[in-house]
C-alpha cells in the first residue's frame, strides 16, 4: 500500500516540528547537489532506508526490484564508490540542481514527521540537460537535543517514469 | 586519388578484425541495419513467465515497431503489431497486464488476443466496403525456445529452433539456475544511453573491459565474489562463437552446467544465512543447488542481435536512434514453492547491486559506451579494432573460433552475422 494521501486534518507548515523537518530536507538537497556524500549519510539513522522503487505505487521493497535499495551497509558502499575515484560514472558525473517543494506533511508528532514533497532535478553533462521529476517521501526522527540531532529513517523518490528507461547515472536522487 | 571511403556499402565497412567507427554514427546505416536485420531475423520479444495466463500481453518492440506479445485462451503465443487497422492508433499503451482483447481508444474497433478485428462500430457504413476478416492486426511469425519467445516480420525466415542452432544448449543450461524450478522474470530495469546499439552488442560479450570499468564494482562486493569474477587470467575462461552471429563467454567455466557438481566447491559465505533459512523447508541437495545458483549461471550467452542470456539476467536492446539505445536488465529468479522467495529476494539484491540505472555497475558501462559514441565522431573512417585475441584462437570440431574470455571473438561473430544480413539483397 502506498503512503496515504489523504491525510484527515492537515498539518500546516508553520508547525515549527514541520520547520525542522523541512530544513532538513533542504539541507539534505544541497548536500547532494554539492555531492558531499560523506556528510549526507551521516544524515541518516543506522536503521534508515534510502529507496528508489521501479514500482512507483507499492512499498514492498524487499520483494520487488528497486533502482536504489539502501541499508546502512549499501550506503555507506554507495558513498564509498561516489566518492573513491575508481567508479568513471561518478567521475564525471552530471552537475545537478534540484529543487524540493510542494511539501505536504503528513505527520508530526514530537519524535517524528513524515513529509512528502515535489523534487525536480536538472541534471547537466555535456551538452545535455536530463529532468528527474519525482513525488518524495521522508520520515525524519527529531532529536531531543535540538535540530542539529534530526536524522532521516526513510527515504523514498518516486520518479514519475521509474518504469521507463531513465538515463544511468552518476549521482543520487 | 580520392577518397571512397563514403560511397562504401555498409557491409564493406566491416572486416574480419576491424569495423569502420561510422557503423555507429551513420542514420542512412541505421535505417538499414532497422530493414535488413531488426525487420528479417528473429527478434527476443519475451520470457514465457511474463505470460502465465490466458489473456496475458505485454508491449514490446521489434527494432523500432512496436507490439503487443499475447497469450490467447488456447495458450498460444501471439505478436501482434500494435496499430489498429482503421486509422493506426496504438491499441494499447499498458506495458504489462491481462485483457480479453484491445479496443482501440479512437473508433472502438476491437480485437481478439490473436489479432482478429472482432468488432466495428456503426458498421453500415463499412458495407460493401471492406471485409473484416482482411483486417486483423499485423501478426508477426512468433517461436519459442526453452521459454525464450522471438518474433519476426520475415515469414520466410527460417524456423527459430536452427536459427538458435548450437545455442541452444546453452539456453539449456542458463534455465538450470532455476535449481530444478522453473525460472521466471522477477523485475526489470530500464535505462538509455546516447549511443549505437551495437556498443552495447560489443559489450556484453567484452570481458575486457570488466575489472576497468567495474573495479567500483569489484571493490564493494565480498572477496568470494570478487575471486568468481577474477577470470582475466584464467585460461580456462573462454568465448566461443556459436555461428549465426550467437556466442557464448564463459566467465565462470565451473558454473557453465550447473548440474556439473562433485561437491567439492564451498558454498560463498555471504549466503549463510539464506542457507539456514532455506534449510526449514528444503533439503540438503536442494538448498546446494539454488545456492551454487545465486550469481546465475558462469556463462553470457549473447543472441544476435537484441538478447543477452547474462548469467543470471537478461540484458534486451532496443534501437532508438543512431546515437540513443534503450536497454532493460530483467531480473530472473525462481518459480518455486514459497520456501524459495528467500532466494529471490537476495537474488533481487545482487541485481540491485550491479544492474540499473544506479547499480554499481551500469552506469560506469554507460559511461564508457558514451565515450565511444562521443570518440567515434572522430574519423569515422579510422578503424573500431575487435582483434583482441585473433593470433590465439583455436578452431573447436564445430569449425568454430574459441579464445580467451577477454578477447574480442563473439564480437567478431557479431559482425560476420551483421555483415551477411547487411550483404543481402
Ligand atoms: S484508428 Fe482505431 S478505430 Fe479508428
Ligand atoms: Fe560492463
Amino acid at each position: 500500500m502506498p503512503e496515504r494521501t489523504d491525510a484527515p486534518a492537515p498539518i500546516p507548515m508553520t508547525d515549527p516540528r514541520v520547520t525542522r523537518a523541512v530544513e532538513l530536507v533542504w539541507r539534505e538537497a544541497e548536500l547532494l547537489d554539492r555531492k558531499d556524500y560523506v556528510t549526507w549519510n551521516e544524515l541518516f539513522t543506522d536503521d534508515g532506508l534510502y529507496v528508489i522503487p521501479v514500482d512507483p505505487t507499492g512499498d514492498d521493497f524487499a520483494d520487488t526490484l528497486n533502482m536504489v535499495y539502501d541499508d546502512a551497509r549499501m550506503r555507506r558502499m554507495r558513498v564509498t564508490r561516489m566518492t573513491e575515484g575508481y567508479a568513471i560514472a561518478a567521475v564525471d558525473a552530471a552537475r545537478t540542481v534540484r529543487t524540493v517543494s510542494r511539501f505536504v506533511p503528513q505527520s508530526a508528532s514530537d519524535e517524528e514527521v513524515v513529509l512528502r514533497s515535489a523534487q525536480i532535478l536538472i541534471a547537466y553533462k555535456r551538452g545535455n540537460h536530463d529532468i528527474w521529476a519525482g513525488e518524495v517521501l521522508h520520515r525524519i526522527r527529531l532529536s531531543p537535543e535540538g535540530p542539529g540531532g534530526d536524522r532521516i529513517t526513510r527515504k523514498v523518490v518516486r520518479l514519475v517514469d521509474s518504469e521507463e528507461a531513465v538515463p544511468a547515472a552518476g549521482f543520487l536522487l | 586519388m580520392t577518397d571512397t571511403f563514403h560511397d562504401r556499402s555498409p557491409a564493406d565497412l566491416v572486416a574480419e578484425d576491424h569495423v569502420a567507427g561510422r557503423l555507429y554514427t551513420d542514420p542512412g546505416i541505421f535505417e538499414q541495419e532497422i530493414a535488413m536485420i531488426f525487420e528479417r531475423t528473429w527478434v527476443w520479444v519475451a520470457h514465457e513467465s511474463e505470460l502465465p495466463a490466458a489473456g496475458s500481453f505485454k508491449s514490446t518492440h521489434v527494432g523500432r515497431q512496436p507490439v503487443i506479445v499475447t497469450r490467447d485462451r488456447r495458450g498460444a503465443l501471439h505478436t501482434l503489431l500494435n496499430r489498429c487497422r482503421h486509422r493506426g492508433a496504438s491499441v494499447c499503451e499498458k506495458p504489462q497486464g491481462l485483457a480479453n482483447g484491445f479496443t482501440c481508444p479512437y473508433h472502438a474497433w476491437s480485437y481478439g488476443l490473436d489479432g482478429t478485428l472482432r468488432g466495428i462500430p456503426y458498421p453500415d457504413g463499412y458495407e460493401g466496403v471492406v471485409d473484416k476478416g482482411d483486417l486483423s492486426l499485423r501478426k508477426l511469425r512468433t517461436e519459442s525456445y526453452g521459454g525464450m519467445v522471438f518474433a519476426t516480420f520475415d515469414d520466410d525466415v527460417e524456423p527459430l529452433e536452427d536459427f538458435l542452432g548450437d545455442a541452444r544448449l546453452w539456453i539449456d543450461r542458463f534455465m538450470k539456475q532455476g535449481g530444478g524450478y522453473p525460472i521466471k522474470v522477477l523485475g526489470r530495469h530500464r535505462f538509455k544511453f546516447r549511443g549505437n546499439w551495437k556498443i552495447q552488442l560489443e559489450n556484453t560479450t567484452d570481458g575486457y573491459h570488466f575489472p576497468i570499468v567495474h573495479r567500483s564494482w569489484m571493490a564493494s562486493v565480498d572477496p568470494e565474489t570478487a575471486d568468481m569474477m577474477s577470470f582475466m587470467t584464467d585460461p580456462a575462461a573462454v568465448t566461443h562463437a556459436l555461428g549465426n552471429g550467437h556466442s557464448v563467454m564463459q566467465m565462470v567455466p565451473e558454473h557453465s552446467d550447473l548440474d556439473a557438481d562433485d561437491g567439492t566447491e564451498p558454498l560463498q559465505s555471504r549466503f549463510d544465512p539464506l542457507v539456514r533459512e532455506l534449510s526449514r523447508t528444503l533439503d540438503p541437495t536442494r538448498v546446494r543447488r539454488l545456492i551454487r545458483a545465486m550469481h546465475g549461471t558462469g556463462f553470457n550467452l549473447n543472441l544476435f542481435p537484441n538478447v543477452s542470456m547474462s548469467a543470471a539476467f537478461f540484458r534486451v536492446l532496443r534501437p532508438i536512434s543512431v546515437d540513443e539505445t534503450w536497454i532493460e536488465h530483467i531480473a530472473i529468479g525462481v518459480d518455486g514453492p514459497p520456501g524459495v522467495e528467500a532466494v529471490n529476494r537476495e537474488r533481487l539484491r545482487i541485481h540491485e547491486h550491479f544492474q540499473g540505472p544506479f547499480g554499481f555497475g551500469t552506469p560506469d558501462d554507460a559511461e564508457g559506451w558514451d565515450r565511444v559514441q562521443r570518440g567515434a565522431r572522430g574519423a569515422p573512417e579510422m578503424p573500431i579494432l575487435i582483434n583482441r585475441g585473433l593470433a590465439r584462437e583455436t578452431t573447436g570440431p564445430d569449425g568454430r573460433p574459441t579464445s580467451h574470455v577477454t578477447d574480442e571473438t563473439g564480437m567478431r561473430a557479431a559482425y560476420a552475422k551483421w555483415k551477411e544480413m547487411m550483404s543481402d539483397a
